[in-house]
C-alpha cells in the first residue's frame, strides 16, 4: 500500500476501504474505494459517515474521478477525499481543485514539488469545490 | 475586442513558466514522452510527421494588429516564415522545434496569445461568426459570450481529461458561418418571449468518422445560468462518454446512444443541481466583457459610392466584400486561396501586410475565418480600392470567395501522422484546373472541402462537394462526396460511389458541376440543384 500524501490535518483513517458494492452491502463501513465508472452519487446518502472515499484512476487521461470528487464535494462531503492510481505531478492541482486532499500515487511524487504544482496559479477561472474565489467573483467583488 | 486585465495576462504568464518547467523535464529525462504527451497537447503542441507542429489559438478568429506582426515574427523566427490558418481559426505552425516552444509561448503572452488547450481531450478554442460585430444579421455580439465561455473552460480542472476534445461555437445570427451545428457543443444566441438574450444549446454535432448534425438540447439558457448549464452538458459527458474506444468518444455518440431527450433529461438533472452552486459570472461581468466590443467610431459621414471602372477590382469587390451594418463600410475577406496555393497558408510578410491594412484601414481588427481566409472586419468603401491594391501586390487579391477554387483543405499526409493521402496537392491541382474566374463566378457559390483521412479535418462531410483521401492498397485513392453543408442549412454530404485517383477525382467534379450548369434552374446554388435533382443523377453522370 502506498504511503498517501495527505494535505488535510486530521488522524490517517486506519479502517481499510471496500468496494463499493461492499461498502453499499455494510450497515457500519466508514472508507470506500470507488473506482472509474462508477457512480459516486450512490454513496450521497451516507456521507455523515464517512471519512475517507478513494477514487481510482486507472490512467492520468481517465478523467471520470474529477467528476466524481465534484460531486461528493458539491454535496458535502467533508472526510479524506484520496485519488490513487495513476496520479501524476501536472495533474495534482486539478485534482485539487476538485476536492482532493490526499493522493496515494502508483509512482511517488515529490511532496515539494507536488506543494509547488498545486500553488502554481494565484487566481483561478472557475468555482469549483475547493472553494478558492474565481476570477470574475475578484473583478466585481 | 477584448483586453486582458492583470487577472488573465497572470494566469498565460504563469502557464508559460509551468510549460517551460514541463519542457525541461522532458529534455532531461525526468517525463517519459507518454507522461508529457498530455501536458504538450494542452499547450498546442504535436509531434507530427516530421516536426512538431505548434498551434495558437485566435479565440473567437478576433486578433488585432499587434498579435498578428506577432504571428508573422514566430514564423520568420522560429518557423520556415509561413503560418497555416486552421479551419478552427486558429494557426498552427510545421516546423517547431521543442525547445522553442517555451519562447514561441512567452512571445504570445506579452501579446496576450496562447496556446492554451488547442489540443488533447479538453474544452478547445471557442470559434464564432467571422462576422461577429460588423454583420447587421446578428442579433447581438456573439464574442462576449465566446469570451466568458474561454475564460470559463481554461484550465478547468473537472474537464481537462474528457473522453475526447470538445469544441464549441458561438453565433448569434441565422445565417450561420461558423457551422455551428457541427459542434461538440453549439450556441446560437437568441431573444426569449420576454425579449432577454439569451443561448440556445445545440449538442452533439460533429464531423470525423461518425458526421453529425447536432440536435437542439434546450431552447434558451438565460445570461446568467450559461456557466452551469455548460458545465451540466459537460458533467454528463464527461461521467457517460465512451472511453473504450476513441472511435466513439466524442459527445455526439452518447447523445446519439442515448437520444436526445434522454441526454437532455440527465442535463436538466445535472443542471437543477448546478444552478445551486454559485457557478455563474455576474451579469456585470457580461456586461465588463460586453465593452470591450463595442462599435469602433464609425464615420457617419462615409459615402456608399465606389469607383468600380477597374474591371479586376470590380470583381474582387463583387465577390469578396459582404456587407456591413454601418453605411459607408464593408467586410472584406482576404482569400488565402491563390492558384495553386496551400489553402490557409500565408508568410510572414503577407501576414505582416495584413497587420497594416488592419491597422490603417480596419480599426486594428482582424478576423480569422473557419474557411480558412482572413477578414478586414470594418473597411470604409472609399478605402477599399487601396487595401486592394496593397494585398493584389502581394498575391492576396484572389475574388474566389465561397467559390470552388475557396476550398477548405487539411495539412494531409505532407505534415499529418493520421493522413492516408495528401490533400494540399489535390487542393492546388483543383485550384489549377478551375482557375479561369469566370468559370468559377459561373459556378457560384460551391463549397470544396477536401480531408486526407477520415478523421474530417478537412470538412468533407460538410462540403457542397467533399472529397475523402483513402489509403486503397496502398495507394492514395480519393471518394467524392455531394450535398454536404456546414451553413444554416446543415446536411452532411454523402459518397458518390467507389473512388478515384486524384486526377480522376478532378475529371469527376468537372462531370458533376458541369451537369450543376446544365440542369440548374433560376438562382439556384450548385447545393440547391443536387438537392432538388438527386444524388442518383449525378451518380449516373459519373459512373455512366
Amino acid at each position: 500500500m502506498v504511503e498517501a500524501i495527505r494535505l488535510r490535518d486530521d488522524e490517517v483513517h486506519e479502517e481499510p476501504a471496500v468496494s463499493l458494492d461492499s461498502f453499499l452491502d455494510q450497515s457500519n463501513a466508514t472508507a470506500v474505494r470507488i473506482e472509474a465508472g462508477e457512480d459516486a452519487r450512490l454513496l450521497l446518502p451516507y456521507l455523515d459517515r464517512l471519512s475517507l472515499v478513494e477514487i481510482d484512476f486507472p490512467a492520468f487521461g481517465d478523467g471520470r474521478g474529477y467528476s466524481a470528487a465534484q460531486i461528493l464535494r458539491e454535496s458535502g462531503y467533508a472526510g479524506e477525499l484520496r485519488a490513487s492510481g495513476d496520479v501524476l505531478l501536472d495533474q495534482v492541482s486539478h485534482m485539487r481543485r476538485c476536492g482532493f486532499d490526499a493522493f496515494a500515487p502508483d509512482s511517488p511524487i515529490n511532496p515539494a514539488l507536488m506543494k509547488e504544482a498545486i500553488s502554481r496559479y494565484d487566481h483561478v477561472y472557475q468555482a469549483t469545490s475547493d472553494q478558492r474565489t474565481p476570477i470574475w467573483r475578484l473583478r466585481h467583488g | 475586442m477584448y483586453q486582458y486585465d492583470e487577472y488573465d495576462q497572470k494566469m498565460v504568464d504563469t502557464r508559460v513558466e509551468e510549460f517551460r518547467d514541463q519542457v525541461k523535464r522532458r529534455l532531461a529525462g525526468d517525463l517519459t514522452e507518454d507522461q508529457f504527451k498530455p501536458l504538450r497537447l494542452m499547450n498546442g503542441l504535436y509531434l507530427q510527421l516530421h516536426a512538431y507542429m505548434l498551434r495558437v489559438a485566435v479565440p473567437y478568429g478576433t486578433l488585432n494588429s499587434k498579435q498578428m506582426r506577432m504571428l508573422g515574427h514566430i514564423a520568420r523566427k522560429y518557423d520556415r516564415d509561413y503560418g497555416h490558418f486552421t479551419t478552427r481559426q486558429n494557426i498552427q505552425y510545421n516546423w517547431i522545434k521543442l525547445e522553442d516552444a517555451p519562447d514561441i509561448l512567452a512571445d504570445l503572452a506579452s501579446v496576450e496569445m496562447h496556446a492554451i488547450q488547442t489540443s488533447g481531450n479538453c474544452i478547445r478554442n471557442i470559434s464564432s461568426d467571422q462576422f461577429a460585430g460588423a454583420t447587421a444579421d446578428e442579433i447581438a455580439d456573439p464574442r462576449p459570450w465566446a469570451e466568458i465561455l474561454r475564460q470559463w473552460s481554461s484550465f478547468h480542472p473537472e474537464f481537462s481529461y474528457l473522453p475526447r476534445k470538445f469544441k464549441f461555437a458561438v453565433i448569434a445570427s441565422d445565417t450561420d458561418r461558423a457551422a455551428m451545428r457541427l459542434h461538440d457543443i453549439g450556441i446560437q444566441l437568441v431573444h426569449n418571449e420576454a425579449g432577454e438574450l439569451g443561448a440556445k444549446f445545440f449538442v452533439g454535432g460533429g464531423m470525423g468518422r461518425t458526421p453529425m448534425v447536432a440536435p437542439e438540447i434546450r431552447d434558451f439558457v438565460p445570461a446568467d445560468e450559461l456557466i452551469s448549464y455548460a458545465e451540466a452538458c459537460l458533467r454528463v459527458y464527461n461521467r457517460y462518454g465512451r472511453r473504450d474506444n476513441k472511435y466513439k468518444a466524442r459527445i455526439k455518440i452518447l447523445v446519439h446512444e442515448l437520444g436526445p431527450e434522454e441526454y437532455s433529461r440527465q442535463v436538466e438533472e445535472e443542471f437543477a443541481h448546478m444552478k445551486t452552486l454559485g457557478l455563474n459570472p455576474p451579469v456585470e461581468e457580461l456586461a465588463r466583457i460586453s465593452e470591450f466590443f463595442q462599435d469602433p467610431p464609425f464615420d457617419k459621414q462615409a459615402s456608399d459610392d465606389l469607383d468600380l471602372s477597374d474591371p479586376d477590382f470590380a470583381v474582387w469587390v463583387d465577390q469578396n466584400n459582404s456587407a456591413h451594418k454601418q453605411p459607408g463600410y464593408a467586410i472584406a475577406t482576404i482569400s488565402l486561396k491563390p492558384r495553386g496555393g496551400i489553402p490557409g497558408d500565408a508568410s510572414s510578410a503577407q501576414i505582416d501586410l495584413m497587420a497594416d491594412l488592419a491597422e490603417q484601414y480596419s480599426f486594428d481588427e482582424l478576423r480569422v475565418t473557419h474557411s480558412q481566409n482572413i477578414v478586414l472586419p470594418h473597411v470604409k468603401k472609399s478605402d477599399l480600392y487601396a487595401i486592394w491594391q496593397k494585398l493584389d501586390e502581394a498575391g492576396l487579391a484572389p475574388a474566389n470567395l465561397d467559390l470552388i477554387t475557396d476550398s477548405i483543405a487539411c495539412p494531409g499526409l505532407d505534415y499529418c501522422s493520421l493522413a492516408n493521402a495528401r490533400s494540399i496537392p489535390l487542393a492546388q491541382k483543383i485550384s489549377k484546373r478551375f482557375a479561369d474566374l469566370g468559370r468559377q463566378r459561373e459556378l457560384g457559390e460551391l463549397k470544396l472541402k477536401i480531408s486526407g483521412c477520415i478523421n474530417a479535418c478537412g470538412h468533407h462531410h460538410a462540403g457542397h462537394i467533399g472529397i475523402l483521401g483513402v489509403d486503397r492498397k496502398g495507394t492514395e485513392n480519393y471518394q467524392l462526396l455531394l450535398g454536404g453543408s456546414g451553413a444554416e442549412d446543415a446536411s452532411l454530404a454523402k459518397i458518390t460511389g467507389p473512388g478515384f485517383t486524384e486526377d480522376g477525382v478532378i475529371d469527376a467534379i468537372e462531370t458533376v458541376t458541369d451537369l450543376y450548369l446544365e440542369q440548374r434552374e433560376e438562382g439556384e446554388r450548385f447545393i440547391d440543384t443536387y438537392r432538388r435533382v438527386g444524388m442518383a443523377r449525378f451518380k449516373e453522370a459519373i459512373y455512366g
